[in-house]
């Protein structure tokens, strides 16, 4: 897209993020996490929360709501996981899209049962360096503001992806590295 | 259940076991709630054949995700006002981890009373997998 100076401007599209109880349960199994808050509302409406809240990492799951998200097989495309083959990509190589490195998160408030969140992705700073592990890793930084409906600021997440060169080794090393 | 400032020093620690020897279905179950299906974290053939690990591992915010299972627990639900953390070494099916935090400071801003956590998810082998901080809201 053209910005009015003629240059190239990214601009990345918002995200409309729907905060359901169902999601929200989901989430907490999945950490194992058995607080009443999550999942059962007459419990967390007596508790100091007063009602079904998310766990501390549930804005993550806007990937489910990111219609470009690279790490969800889409309709009509080749998924770069197995099938019969090893990979449902031949002929290029298949990126697992990279490691992720740091997650960052401020709260102002808790996103509840009948939010609908904007998601607005801001890239950051870009830097790399040379592990004994991995090679050369490229880090960028992409910070994510959440606003609720009325469009105040609900939370900032920051996370911080690693490109790497080569898997990294598992023997030896006191380098940390990153998951995926 | 929130924690209170007369009951905190700086030093104090709060361990607990936050999964108990990792499994394949977990990796599935957060991927299929947080919407990552990044084929590490599921698909053995891939990930052996092609990406080139000796197994599928877990997703760095599942690890995250089972920390702050720690510190609700520890704080509070909805207590939280930052949380950050870098991830340091992979999570791999039959891991078993502890999530631990410590009192680093305890002090006051804009009339609310903080608390400031060092954090560290350790493996059943005692390595580092997640080091981090929070910030937490707690009572006079």
């Amino acid at each position: 897209m053209r910005g009015l100076g003629g240059k190239e401007t990214q601009i990345l599209p918002k995200i409309t993020f729907p905060v359901e109880a169902t999601h929200i349960m989901m989430f907490a199994r999945a950490l194992d996490d058995t607080n009443p808050a999550y999942h059962d509302a007459e419990a967390a409406r007596r508790s100091e929360a007063g009602g079904i809240v998310a766990p501390p990492t549930f804005t993550t799951a806007v990937a489910q709501f990111d219609p470009d998200y690279p790490l969800r097989p889409k309709h009509g495309e080749s998924w770069f996981g197995s099938a019969k083959e090893a990979s449902g990509i031949t002929g290029k190589p298949a990126t697992s899209g990279g490691l992720h490195g740091e997650q960052h998160f401020e709260y102002l408030r808790y996103p509840k049962p009948g939010d609908v969140l904007t998601a607005e992705v801001k890239p950051g700073k870009e830097w790399s360096k040379e592990s004994r592990r991995a090679g050369k890793l490229i880090f960028r930084e992409r910070i994510t503001e959440f606003r609720d409906q009325a469009g105040d600021l609900v939370l900032v997440a920051r996370s911080v992806g690693i490109t790497t060169e080569r898997p990294v080794e598992q023997t030896g090393g006191a380098n940390g590295t990153a998951q995926g | 259940m929130a924690l209170r400032r007369a009951e905190l020093k700086v030093g104090d620690t709060h361990r607990e076991r936050v999964v108990e020897n990792l499994s394949r279905t977990q990796l599935v179950m957060y991927s299929g709630a947080g919407g990552d299906y990044n084929p590490l974290h599921s698909d053995e053939m891939y990930t052996v054949q092609v990406a080139g690990y000796p197994t599928v591992f877990s997703h760095g915010m599942l690890t995250m995700g089972l920390t702050g299972k720690m510190l609700t627990n520890y704080v509070g639900i909805a207590r939280l006002t930052k949380f950050g953390v870098r991830f340091t070494n992979q999570v791999w099916p039959g891991d078993s981890l502890d999530a631990i935090a410590t009192v680093e400071a305890i002090r006051e801003e804009d009339g609310l009373h903080l608390v400031d956590l060092a954090l560290s998810t350790v493996n059943q082998d005692g390595k580092d997998v997640l080091s981090g901080y929070a910030t937490a809201r707690i009572d006079p």
